[in-house]
């Protein structure tokens, strides 16, 4: 038994030193940030021994960072919200309602998933000008609002839920909109916290469209924005990572703080059962 | 209530409920994809109007050497990604699903993490650890090669190591979804297995692996597509260079629409990527049918 004890330890130990290498450039990006541009291309010691927030500093009153985080912040948002409401009502209709038309929608929702949403970028990008919204927020919104995983998750859990719980609500003298907000919405609040934050996450980290449609400095959002940051810098990789770090750790602490809602709701959206 | 009333009502509030996301998703999705399909028969710049050229732009397409390199560094990292993610994926969830308790979270924690990362993040920490100068594996490199590489500069290295960087930022997902596959298969027949005196090996090859196959094949298949989609690192790591070699076709299309203003040429390029993705994904729904069938 003891041998077996040993042995489970020991393999813990290899997996744990295969994870530590796995996020070692995660662990390098923070240690470099905390040191002087000087020492960085000098001495590489692998630990932290230094507490030199001068990067940072540097970072925040030098770049644009203040602005594209708002930007980010706000076009997340409201992607997040604008994503949910609707497409949680369109599921509620399509598990709920009979209507002519309904098949045919499911099925155009489903079939929506092949698209590749890169290849409609450039009509995307022609349909917002059209609009006069490039360099704003709704250009960089609009085109992200379309996240079909959501009716479908929101429309398997909908279903799911019994038909007699309904008659209640109706008998009350509710309408359907009574139904979905206070019967099948505050059943499924965890799903929606989940798919919230998956939303958010990949609103917040989306580079190609945002990069396309926000040119101007002031509308870039924190991926976009910071890669101009580094242009200008030259070499100076205490700077940019502080960037870097900076600009990840709203995800990094979203992660950590919801990490069970983060990881259901990535296996959910990705039909698979946790 | 009479009967006909309650229908108009439920017609009404399925209009209501269905009318804001219809909405959103004919103007910003249908729309678009149709109107890509048309740009790609016309001279169009990015904006303004083109002229109808029938399947001109597709025709050059053929004669575009730069398209076939695109096209062929797409599949070179299709090859470089697809295949050796999900084997690292599938090591590292059989590795986690033996931990217990906290020191499971925590490992399985810090494969995850990377995969929340913005792009440019991931790939501002790499060009870091890489630099040709300073880089922290540069010695590594030079250990192995005799000297240092500026590796998003080389054309050799250059999209094995973009390969690298994708599959340390991506790998996570697929770790997730490896591990609640291995959960779902059921314990007994482990137990089974090792009653019938099976060695480990017999274990995985005869239990693990084919039980493990649909989730396997998804893994695979989300991450074909994924990585046919191919820009944000190549963009930001080495810019399609050095001498086109890590040039796909998503940068070949951004340049061609944003930088050369050719909108319609750019439509045609999109709707080839279009229809590999199609193609590939219609293929995956078949493959996920016979294996749920099983």
């Amino acid at each position: 038994m003891t041998v077996k004890r040993a042995r489970d330890l020991a393999f813990s130990g290899i997996v744990l030193i295969a994870a530590a290498i796995w996020i070692f450039p995660l662990y390098w990006a923070l240690t470099t940030s905390l040191r002087s541009e000087n020492r960085i291309v000098s001495d590489a010691g692998v630990l932290i021994d230094e507490l030199n927030f001068s990067a940072y500093l540097s970072v925040l009153s030098n770049s644009k960072l203040p602005i594209w985080y708002l930007n980010s912040v706000g076009t997340s948002l409201i992607i997040t919200i604008i994503v949910l409401v609707t497409g949680m009502m369109c599921a509620y209709a399509l598990s709920q309602l009979r209507f002519p038309g309904r098949k045919m929608l499911y099925l155009v929702v489903v079939a929506s998933f092949m698209v590749p949403v890169p290849a409609l970028y450039v009509a995307q990008f022609v349909l917002m000008s059209d609009l006069d919204l490039v360099n704003t927020w709704w250009g960089i919104i609009l085109p992200q609002l379309i996240v079909p995983v959501v009716v479908i998750v929101y429309k398997q859990f909908f279903d799911a839920i019994p038909r007699e719980m309904r008659e209640a609500v109706l008998l009350d003298g509710g309408g359907e909109f009574t139904l979905l907000f206070k019967l099948y919405l505050p059943l499924n609040w965890g799903i929606t916290a989940a798919l919230a934050i998956i939303t958010f996450i990949s609103a917040w980290n989306n580079f190609f469209w945002p990069f396309l449609i926000a040119t101007s400095e002031n509308m870039m959002t924190i991926p976009v924005g910071i890669t101009q940051v580094n242009d200008s810098f030259g070499v100076a990789y205490a700077r940019m990572m502080a960037l870097a770090l900076l600009a990840a750790a709203p995800v990094i602490i979203g992660y950590l703080v919801f990490q069970k809602r983060v990881t259901e709701a990535v296996m959910i959206s990705a039909g698979v059962k946790g | 209530m009479s009967i006909p009333k309650r229908r108009r009502r439920e017609l009404r509030a399925s209009f209501l409920m269905t009318a804001p996301f219809l909405f959103i998703f004919i103007v910003f999705f249908l729309y678009p994809t149709f109107s890509v399909i048309a740009l790609s028969f016309t001279d169009a710049p990015l904006i303004g109007e083109g002229q109808w050229i029938g399947v001109d732009n597709y025709a050059k397409l053929l004669n575009d050497r730069l398209f076939y390199t695109s096209l062929w560094n797409n599949l070179y990292f299709v090859l470089l990604t697809v295949i050796p993610t999900t084997v690292i994926a599938l090591l590292i969830a059989l590795a986690v699903s033996k931990l217990k308790g906290r020191m499971q979270a925590l490992v399985l924690t810090l494969f995850f993490l990377p995969y929340v990362l913005p792009v440019s993040v991931v790939t501002m920490i790499w060009t870091w650890m890489l630099d040709f100068q300073f880089g922290i594996l540069q010695p590594l490199i030079a250990a192995i090669t005799g000297k240092p590489v500026p590796v998003f500069k080389n054309p050799h290295w250059v999209m094995p190591m973009i390969a690298v960087v994708t599959i340390w930022w991506t790998n996570g997902f697929n770790v997730l979804l490896l591990i609640a596959g291995l959960r779902n298969i059921p314990p007994d027949l482990y137990e089974a297995a090792a009653l019938d005196g099976a060695t480990s090996w017999q274990r995985f090859w005869r239990v693990t692996w084919p039980l493990l196959w649909p989730i396997t094949a998804l893994v695979l298949t989300l991450q074909l597509i994924l990585q046919l989609k191919l820009f944000d690192q190549v963009y930001l790591l080495s810019n399609g260079g050095p001498f086109n070699q890590s040039y796909v076709v998503l940068m070949q299309m951004y340049r061609e629409a944003f930088q050369l203003n050719n909108g319609g040429y750019a439509s045609a390029i999109a709707m080839v990527l279009f229809l590999f993705i199609v193609i590939v994904s219609v293929l995956q729904f078949q493959l996920l049918r016979i294996g749920g069938r099983k």
